[in-house]
């Protein structure tokens, strides 16, 4: 009666030549039982969204299993014919993709789209079909079944969507239930809620789950097993607590220690200076929707102010604003002594080089039709510099960001995403500005990459003297870099204060919620 | 990017579309050397000849020369063969020309309304307004306003085409003028013209290549639309459509003249499409993958 639900023994999958390594994975054995979660970390290009699609059967053509052997509940799934594992998906295996809308069918009903497997995978009556679709909707803790039967998904949140692609990948109550990534797009707290979620579905039916992430705080929240990977190779297995407390590999080790602490750095002091950047009570509507109003932040030269919230709660909008790329409804801006929130392009255009920023997305970041070269000069030439002078410049600012002067002349597609975000960070320097405003700059890279661009914003910050707006959702990050947070709330700035005093006595509810759903290793 | 010329010269439909468009190049280029009279000079003995057919050929300075009627002659007694040969040189001028043309405006027209919101309501109504008059209809009207030349009939073509360029290129402007790297462009004080010119147009030529290609094929087409319907280019000019207006009344009797220019016609207007249909799969990302 021991039979494990999911056995994967010695699975190697290969990687067609020209990528860069030869095997997407290797060797990879792991046991998982009814009832338990075995956390699959690692972070990206690891393998382990590989390993999830292998044991779906849902294998891109171009990868090849190379060996090994996966058995769900003693069946192997690699030799299986195509029907076989259409039958069996769903019925044996759920699964949960890590964005909700995607995943859905935006002209089918909810409920529709849960009954297909009924229809599919059973021969209930349609009454008998119907009573199981509202069963599982409120026991993925919908409110009012009914109605949500009759939604379409863009009518729900992205929270409620995940629900729906739960109760869809539960309904048949299958043995393994396989998530990869089910809560990435989700903010804190609502990823706190799927998290509980998954776990209280798990005891009801005691599925075995099989759960790939990249963040050791979902981790610490719910695994019981945990499987370390990295570049295709299983470096670590073992009980949570053996992983987390006393990781062998030293990769474990050096991935946790990359993870940021909730806990704040003891305060620096910043020098008393006339404000740098300072926005006053300012506000946008668009139409009738108010994204923000009566936002003020003042930022001090060598001081690092954090905007935290959640999406859609004005922090970006905030930080648009300040950069002057949307027009603010009301208020004042000031770029040291120049208020600019109404000052027409062609006046501002002289003073763009106090404030800079450094976006999200490395990939985007950087236009992929010029070399590092010609954006990172771009900058310093608009504001008078020559073209030598400008290249030379360029040339010592990739050093400061740790990058070959090589990278000059070649194109962004040829670096990583760490490396992108470091020449973005050089481009906003090259014009010598006296304010960065960093909008979610490390927040889609690995936290390892994370941790490197962290260190280099602090170095920069010091030499140069900046202000830093750091804009993010992630508290542990801003934990470790502001001296003040402000948290923001529905376009609203509800608490603000140093760091420690904040992390250590939240006053407003909502900040207490935001503190308490960050998943972690020290909660 | 050796590797996207590679991938560009792999795929089926951009081979074929080169190679049929490099051999009609090279036939207009090289008209007067390939056995070809005068294509406008007619010769009252030999009217209607049959293809293949050879004898001695008046010249309108009333010098004779030996030549074979490899596609037989016409009412009027000219070489079809001669005619359709020069003809290539209109038609492919016609088509890149429009197509540079209508890309030209198009794309600046996108641009602006795509960029600048003030002009994008007043710019966009009006190329509605353009799009609801039918292209033919509309390239008769302007043809017969200005005069046929070669330089109008290509305005004639180019305009309608403009609207559909201008829209094209306003969505792409709208999606890229808020990617990230267009906004760090702008807190860098970059002047608009700038942005426009160096970060905007070059991550927007892809499509707009794939679309140029469509434009150069439907213009080909129209042009002998418009010759056939006698609202092109002066009959005496030889053009594809010119021949196979004057080549229909005896039809019957006389296929060729029809069809001999249609055998050009048809092979170069698919070469376009196929070549943009193969322009498309590799440059537009979404079909990276199925040809990948």
């Amino acid at each position: 009666m021991t039979q494990p639900v999911l056995l994967v023994d010695n699975l190697s999958v290969a990687l067609p030549s020209g990528a860069d390594r030869p095997m997407a994975l290797q060797d990879i054995s792991l046991k998982l039982s009814a009832g338990q979660t075995l956390c699959v970390v690692g972070e990206s290009g690891s393998g382990k969204s590989v390993l999830a699609t292998t044991v779906m059967g849902l294998l891109d053509g171009e990868l090849k299993v190379s060996g090994g052997s996966v058995q769900l509940l003693g069946e192997s799934l690699l030799g299986a014919s195509q029907a076989r594992l259409r039958a069996l998906r769903g019925r044996a295996m759920g699964m949960v993709f890590q964005e909700p809308m995607t995943a859905l069918n935006p002209v089918m009903r909810c409920g529709e789209q849960i009954d297909e497997l009924l229809r599919t995978h059973t021969d209930w009556s349609v009454q008998q079909q119907r009573r199981a679709v509202l069963d599982m909707l409120a026991q993925v803790r919908l409110p009012d079944p009914e109605r949500m039967w009759h939604s379409y998904p863009h009518q729900l949140s992205g929270g409620q969507r995940q629900r729906i692609v739960i109760a869809m990948a539960m309904v048949m109550k299958p043995a393994l239930l396989i998530c990869d990534e089910p809560t990435t797009a989700l903010d804190v707290t609502t990823q706190k809620d799927i998290l509980q979620l998954i776990q209280t579905l798990q005891q009801e039916t005691g599925s075995a789950v099989l759960f790939i992430t990249h963040d050791m705080g979902v981790v610490a929240d719910i695994a019981d097993q945990v499987l370390v990977m990295h570049r295709g190779v299983a470096v670590e297995l073992g009980s949570r607590d053996q992983v987390l407390r006393s990781a062998q590999a030293s990769y474990t080790q050096a991935l946790l220690a990359a993870v940021p602490s909730m806990t704040p750095p003891p305060a620096r002091h910043i020098a008393d200076t006339p404000a740098l950047l300072r926005a006053v009570a300012v506000g946008k509507t668009y139409d009738t929707n108010r994204a923000l109003h009566d936002a003020s932040v003042a930022l001090r030269s060598g001081e690092t102010v954090g905007i935290v919230g959640e999406s859609g709660s004005g922090k970006s909008t905030l930080a648009r604003c300040v950069l002057r790329l949307i027009d603010p409804s009301s208020g004042e801006i000031f770029w040291g002594e120049d208020e600019i929130a109404t000052l027409p392009e062609a006046r501002l255009r002289p003073l763009r080089h106090r404030v800079q920023v450094v976006f999200q997305d490395p990939n985007r970041s950087l236009n992929p039709r010029l070399t590092v070269g010609e954006s990172l000069v771009e900058g310093a030439c608009n504001f008078g510099m020559g073209a030598t002078e400008a290249k030379a410049l360029a040339e010592q600012l990739l050093q400061q960001v740790q990058l070959p002067v090589q990278a000059m002349a070649r194109y962004p597609r040829q670096f990583s995403g760490g490396q992108r975000q470091r020449i973005a960070i050089a481009r906003a320097l090259a014009c010598r500005p006296q304010v960065l405003v960093a909008d979610e700059a490390v927040s889609a890279l690995d936290v390892s990459v994370q941790a490197q661009i962290l260190q280099l914003l602090r170095q920069v910050q010091q030499q140069f003297g900046l202000g830093l707006l750091f804009i993010t959702h992630d508290l542990r990050v801003a934990a470790q870099l502001c001296d003040s947070v402000i948290v923001m709330h529905q376009g609203q700035i509800v608490e603000r204060g140093d760091t420690a005093t904040l992390y250590s006595q939240p006053q407003h509810t909502y900040t207490r919620a935001l503190m308490a759903s960050a998943p972690g290793i020290a909660s | 990017m050796a590797t996207l010329q590679r991938r560009l010269w792999d795929h089926g439909s951009v081979r074929f579309g080169v190679a049929v468009l490099a051999f009609m190049v090279a036939v207009a280029l090289l008209a007067p050397w390939l056995g070809t009279v005068d294509p406008a000079a007619m010769d009252a003995n030999h009217i209607n000849k049959a293809a293949g057919v050879a004898g001695d050929f008046a010249l309108p300075d009333g010098q004779a020369v030996a030549h074979t009627f490899w596609l037989g002659t016409d009412n009027f007694g000219r070489d079809i063969y001669s005619r359709v040969l020069f003809g290539s040189r209109i038609s492919l001028v016609v088509g890149i020309a429009t197509a540079i043309l209508a890309l030209g405006l198009g794309g600046l027209c996108g641009m602006l309304a795509g960029y600048f919101r003030q002009v994008d309501m007043f710019l966009m109504r009006f190329m509605d307004g353009l799009m609801a008059i039918p292209a033919v209809l509309l390239a008769i009207a302007l043809v017969a306003a200005l005069g046929a030349n070669v330089a109008t009939v290509v305005i004639a073509i180019a305009i309608p085409e403009v609207p559909r360029v201008t829209r094209l290129v306003r969505s792409l402007v709208l999606t890229l003028r808020e990617e990230p790297y267009v906004e760090a462009a702008r807190a860098l004080a970059t002047p608009t013209p700038v942005i426009l010119w160096r970060h905007i147009l070059p991550n927007a030529m892809a499509p707009l290549l794939v679309q140029g290609t469509f434009v150069a094929a439907s213009a080909v087409l129209t042009e002998a639309i418009l010759s056939f319907l006698g609202l092109g280019l002066p009959p005496d000019v030889p053009t594809w459509g010119n021949i196979m207006a004057e080549g229909r009344v005896q039809f019957s009797q006389q296929p060729g003249n029809v069809l001999f220019p249609a055998m050009f016609l048809v092979p170069t207007v698919l070469a376009i499409n196929l070549l943009g249909d193969g322009l498309r799969d590799v440059l537009d990302p979404k079909f990276a993958k199925r040809v990948g």
